[in-house]
């Protein structure tokens, strides 16, 4: 493997000729590709076995009839809609067949109405859904708490497996955590103390005396 | 039933929800008996797809038992071993026609430039997925498969997604015999990409991860040359050296949007949001395949844009395809490669983690611990020889 530092000595390879009296460049490498034969590559198992082009299914280039499938002819038979199903506006109508897995609601919802009267052409309605995931998230953790159940956070995020397998990776994310918010309430602190002293110098002893 | 629940990014659990039910005379409900964690399944994890919602079940990659089926399935009956396809699929509509049956039109409202794909946001369609004790499998006539008896159970659940997604990565690279092809990613769909490029009738294979334990299981599996990016200066310099300066014939992306290795790329598109994820592997690939070249591209990318060295494309003449593997027509070659012993999908499986520990195996697959390549979930009714509860409900 080729690495950095062979890398920087093949560039003082290259200062070297320009010390020379005449400019060398290095060869021009191969002009074609070279190919192993097959014999070196027989050790290799399965090698070859779809060389033959027939022997691949090709995709995705288009292949009519399909061979693999047995679909009645027409459209399938529609879906009852029991949901709100958000459709792109780049399709006239629903589809036959859709998922009913969580429909839009609360103000994540509304975002995601909004969105979708934009096009799939148009960033707006990609920008607008995440922007509606993050509301999304907050909502799901206000809809735990509202049915009595306190979110386990860290075991969501794995903390049993991280402890397990990653435990000096844990210390470290830890040790930086605390870091961070120490460093955080201590500045909160310090500027609240800066500020009482100074309304006090401004307002109280040294005015108002 | 218990279901993997979305609560936000880095945030999942297993929760109790209610039973899937058949909604559309086409639908059949299985109980699920091994579900995969996908890495695509980690953009959703760590928030990059849009309109993922709190309180969905992940899940494209699963196998099970059949449990129920609606009025007008014809194809299948209770008690049928199948694995399903992570694209939901009419086989009706002109794309399914076509064989594009990861592009077909009849299964997603919500968006026109993707089809429907189980448990993978409403933006692929809104359905549940598989990491669940039950799932709605809508055409259930067209979708599922039935497993044959040879075919073992980890092998099948693997022939969802991960293998035929890096067949078609590498058949998409249109490889010739002794082609160089370089694969970006060395997760198990990169790993598969690496293998199917073998049979192809690559001459040369290398894969380039960050991860020194991928890497070492990549050369193990696939026979491969590997290179750890963090070690070279420039990827596009380090490909072109080891090629004799012309570039690699072959390129594919089997990292998609979460890749890293580039801090500007990281802090817009993975931190900011402010593209459709990073698109590094997409520069890597362009400015690493020969002039002429083939570049595939298989990683998940959001819907919205990305900064593309596309100028570099037209000037070299690369041709780009990609595409959502259309799983359902790899899957008769991919069974004869299993049984012929070409490939041997099931090694890739590193873990075997219950259900209700969801929230522990996203970590530890998101964040490569414990050596992880891929993690299967095992739902507590998985060896339920016969249930009763997804047909109770109806």
């Amino acid at each position: 493997m080729e690495t950095r530092k062979e890398d920087t000595a093949h560039h003082h390879h290259g200062h070297d000729h320009q010390h020379g009296h005449l400019q060398m460049h290095p060869s021009q490498g191969h002009l074609e590709p070279r190919r192993p034969s097959r014999e070196a590559l027989s050790h290799i198992q399965g090698w070859g076995a779809d060389l033959d082009r027939k022997n691949r299914p090709a995709v995705p280039m288009e292949r009519t009839p399909p061979r693999f499938i047995d679909a009645k002819p027409g459209d399938p038979p529609q879906q009852p809609e029991t949901v709100e199903v958000l459709v792109s506006p780049e399709r006239p109508g629903i589809t036959p067949i859709f998922g009913t897995a969580q429909p839009p609601s609360g103000l994540s919802g509304m975002i995601r109405r909004l969105a979708f009267k934009s096009t799939e052409n148009d960033l707006r309605h990609w920008m607008l859904l995440l922007l509606a995931d993050r509301i999304n998230v907050v909502e799901g953790i206000a809809e735990d708490l509202a049915r009595g159940h306190v979110p386990n956070i860290l075991g969501e995020m794995g903390i049993k497996a991280e402890m397990k397998h990653n435990p000096a990776g844990l210390a470290k994310k830890v040790a930086i955590t605390a870091a961070v918010v120490g460093t955080a309430v201590y500045l909160m602190k310090r500027r609240d103390r800066g500020d009482s002293r100074h309304d006090g110098d401004r307002y109280g002893e040294r005015y108002y005396r | 039933m218990l279901a993997m629940n979305y609560r936000g990014p880095y945030r999942v659990r297993a929760d109790h929800k209610p039973d899937p039910v058949i909604e559309h005379p086409g639908d059949a409900i299985v109980r699920v008996t091994r579900s995969c964690i996908c890495g695509s399944d980690l953009h959703l994890y760590h928030g990059m797809v849009p309109d993922t919602r709190v309180g969905h079940t992940f899940g494209h990659e699963f196998i099970g038992v059949v449990e129920d089926i609606g009025s007008g399935v014809q194809n299948l009956k209770v008690g049928d071993r199948v694995l399903v396809p992570f694209n939901l699929f009419c086989g009706s509509c002109f794309y399914c026609q076509r064989e594009l049956f990861g592009n077909c039109h009849n299964t997603n409202p919500e968006a026109t430039a993707v089809g429907g794909i189980y448990g993978y946001s409403h933006t692929a369609g809104g359905y549940d997925g598989g990491q669940a004790e039950y799932v709605r499998v809508p055409m259930a006539d067209v979708g599922p498969y039935l497993i044959p008896d040879d075919i073992h159970d980890d092998d099948a659940v693997l022939l969802t997604d991960a293998l035929p997604t890096g067949y078609q990565a590498a058949e998409m690279g249109d490889i010739a015999e002794g082609d160089t092809v370089v694969v970006f990613g060395a997760g198990p769909v990169g790993i598969f990409a690496a293998k199917s490029a073998w049979l192809m009738g690559a001459g040369r294979v290398i894969v380039v991860d960050c991860v020194d334990y991928r890497l070492e299981f990549v050369k193990r599996f696939a026979q491969c040359e590997t290179v750890n990016f963090l070690e070279v200066k420039d990827m596009a310099l380090h490909i072109k050296k080891m090629t004799d300066w012309m570039g690699a014939d072959v390129c594919i992306d089997a990292v998609g949007c979460d890749a890293s290795g580039n801090l500007t790329q990281t802090i817009t598109g993975r931190l900011m949001k402010a593209q459709a994820g990073a698109a590094t592997v997409l520069h890597w690939c362009i400015n690493s395949a020969r002039k002429g070249g083939n570049v595939s591209i298989v990683g998940v990318y959001g819907p919205t844009f990305n900064a593309v060295p596309i100028g570099n494309a037209v000037n070299k003449g690369l041709t780009l395809r990609m595409n959502q593997a259309s799983v359902k027509r790899h899957l008769p070659r991919l069974i004869e490669h299993i049984r012929a012993g070409r490939i041997d999908p099931k090694q890739i499986i590193t873990h075997r983690i219950p259900l209700e520990e969801v929230g522990d195996a996203y970590h530890i697959f998101s964040s490569k611990l414990d050596n992880c390549i891929k993690p299967i979930l095992i739902p507590p009714s998985a060896n339920q020889v016969r249930a009763v509860t997804a047909s109770a409900t109806h």
